[in-house]
């Protein structure tokens, strides 16, 4: 009787839903690990590379970011965002009111939580219509030149790969992460609907 | 006993000259027709052979086409449209595309039918399957490449997941549910579990969270908690009996059931565990300053319509009519579907067609007789964990927010849609 009862235990350990491996797929080379271009908050991820607001500024002009978000970021001349702050405000005000209630919700860099989502949105994302043709220095450069217009890093600053992460953020931490998943949970604790 | 076959047989002849008859009384009516007011409609016609054939065209053969009496159609969401001010418009940034819902029927979208947006509306890539692969690294042991191939041999699951974009939010400007509710579609997903994969690969304890990035021109990215990985994720390379169409993720995409639909990730070519929310463009959408718009705005609660009778529709007379609809959750099941016919005075049960299944939708339907006035009508739900669909007052209320027509509920608009039905039968928005 006792063995009896062992058996489906056995056989549920032999199953393959328990080995849960199926040696399927292969290995990734090195050269296919390095072509991620996915970023993490404090760095991680970001390609080597280098660029001052200077060139930054020849950039914006060069790959035609000017054409859709006006001159220095004011934005205005096309539905695309303005990349700068409201008018009338600077370092110290508070963030969210930099860009809501002004010209046009957006201005990524004043928003946005850490320096490396700018990088990451811009190197995605931008020239809308040419996404993906930006070569990394380029990428620090106009991200070093949308700071520099935003009043949040010196001018001369060179961002790279080990500085990007540590600048400092308009936004603080003003923000709100996700909420914690579960499944079976309601969306929000408190709220009834 | 042998009377049965006989007394079929009369009825089979009985049948036969009933078609007759009513064949003969067709041309008469005809005739008769050309004398009445225009009013009257011509009666259907039961004559054999009448209509002209299709025209056996290869379409026919090879891949089906529906009748062309079937106008059903998809639209651009408003806003996006050629012509309109949306910021996006200037760059031809239109494909958020909407399901007619006042048409549908049963449960599912049919593929060609299904909702679909695009991340920062990128355009549909052409991805040649044999050619694309997904990566999974990061917080994993054994990093993996799998070709289109591969993902066939893993155990496959076939759900029904609604997916919903956070743009569906009924306004009080919508002329018909295509616009108020249309980003909205469900379907049959194929695929094998994000679970499945991650334990294949040899998913570390530390991780968190998980990216999901595209193949698109802008390589959409979004992070997303690695328990709802393990949970119901699937990476669906099926929808609704075939491959998955172009604009919904062919080959492969994710269905995170439940999450608001941007986290679907289309086109999907890497999956990379992390051990700290990531933030990538995709996520910089989320950002909010409040706990509540944060929550609210990440999955969808109990939430439900009714698709007949429906803005622009119109009822002919009065009598009989089945009001129908369809209840989802990203909770869960739906539990139960309410229907109320005076403003959400009183409500009734309505009937559940089929089993409700998790985070799908389910079709019901109230038998209702219009007694010719004025009403307004309305269907609520509740899910399998107990939360009821709200109204929109009740949302601004416990939020505090002051209420008007032009209340915009904040993060996933889970609220009870009214229509309102005219004397003359017409139905119109009821949001006051
Ligand atoms: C063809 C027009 C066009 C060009 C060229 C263009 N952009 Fe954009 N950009 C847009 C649009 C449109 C958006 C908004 C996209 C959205 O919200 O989905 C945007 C968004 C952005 C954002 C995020 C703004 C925010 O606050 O949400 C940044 C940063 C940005 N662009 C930088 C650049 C840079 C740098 C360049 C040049 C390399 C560039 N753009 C070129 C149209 C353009």
């Amino acid at each position: 009787m006792g063995s009896l009862r062992i058996v489906p235990i056995l056989l549920l350990l032999a199953s393959p839903a328990l080995a849960q491996t199926y040696s399927i797929g292969r290995a990734p080379t090195a050269a296919e690990l390095a072509q991620s271009i996915t970023l993490s908050p404090t760095g991680e991820g970001l390609p080597p590379g280098h660029g001052s607001a200077a060139e930054g500024a020849v950039l914006y002009t060069q790959k035609n970011c000017v054409v859709c978000h006006g001159p220095a970021g004011v934005g205005g001349v096309t539905s695309a965002p303005n990349l700068i702050g409201n008018k009338g405000t600077g370092p110290g005000d508070d963030a969210w009111k930099r860009v809501r209630g002004g010209e046009a919700d957006g201005a990524l860099p004043i928003l946005a939580p850490n320096a490396t989502i700018v990088w990451d949105y811009i190197n995605r994302g931008m020239p809308l219509g040419n996404e993906g043709s930006l070569t990394p220095n380029e990428v620090y450069a106009l991200t070093a030149y949308l700071f520099v217009l935003n009043k949040m890093i010196p001018e001369d600053q060179v961002l790279d790969q080990n500085n990007l992460a540590q600048v400092k953020m308009p936004i603080g931490t003003d923000w709100v992460r996700p909420p914690d998943w579960k499944p079976g949970a309601p969306r929000m604790a408190g709220y009834p609907y | 006993m042998d009377s049965e076959p006989s007394s079929r047989r009369e009825l089979l002849k009985g049948g036969a000259l009933a078609v007759g008859a009513a064949a003969a009384g067709a041309s008469v009516s005809k005739t008769a027709l050309a004398q009445t007011p225009a009013a009257a409609p011509a009666l259907p016609s039961y004559a054999v052979n009448e209509a002209p054939e299709i025209p056996v065209s290869p379409d026919v053969i090879a891949y089906g086409v529906r009748s062309h009496y079937v106008k059903s159609l998809r639209i651009q969401e408003d806003g996006r449209a050629p012509g309109t001010t949306a910021r996006y418009n200037d760059f031809g940034l239109t494909l958020h595309i909407q399901t007619p819902l006042q048409d549908s029927i049963g449960t599912i979208q049919a593929s060609s039918l299904h909702y679909c947006a695009t991340t920062k509306g990128a355009f549909v890539p052409d991805i040649d399957p044999a050619q694309h692969t997904l990566l999974i690294d990061g917080l994993v042991d054994r990093p993996r490449i799998f070709t289109m191939a591969d993902l066939r041999r893993f155990p496959s699951v076939t759900r029904f997941h609604f997916i919903e974009c956070i743009a569906n939010s009924a306004s009080v400007t919508h002329v018909n549910v295509q616009q108020s509710h249309g980003t909205c579609s469900n379907a049959e997903w194929t695929g094998v579990l994000l679970s499945t994969l991650l334990k294949e690969c040899g998913l570390q304890d530390k991780a968190t969270w998980f990216v999901a990035e595209g193949a698109e021109e802008v390589k959409g990215a979004s992070t997303m908690p690695i328990n709802k990985a393990m949970n119901d994720v699937i990476v669906a390379y099926g929808m609704n009996g075939e491959p998955l169409r172009p604009q919904n993720g062919f080959p492969v995409r994710l269905v995170v059931p439940g999450f608001e639909g941007i986290f679907n990730t289309k086109w999907l070519r890497h999956i990379k565990a992390v051990d700290q929310y990531q933030l990538n463009m995709n996520d910089f959408g989320h950002i909010r300053r409040d706990e509540t718009s944060a929550a609210l705005g990440y999955t969808w609660g109990p939430k439900s319509i009714i698709t007949f009778p429906s803005g622009r529709q119109k009822l002919p007379e009065r009598g009989w009519y089945e009001i129908t609809g369809l209840a989802w959750s990203g909770n869960g099941a739906v539990r139960k579907v309410e229907v109320s016919t005076d403003g959400g005075q009183t409500w009734n049960d309505a009937e559940l067609k089929g089993i409700p299944l998790p985070k799908a939708h389910t079709r019901f339907g109230l038998m209702w007789n219009w007694d010719g006035d004025e009403h307004v009508i309305m269907s609520r739900t509740t899910d399998e964990i107990g939360v009821v669909q709200p109204t929109r007052e009740q949302v601004a209320k416990v939020l505090g927010l002051p209420y008007s027509p032009q209340f915009r509920p904040p993060g996933t608009n889970n609220t009870i849609m009214p229509w309102k039905i005219a004397r003359d039968g017409s139905v119109t928005n009821g949001i006051a």
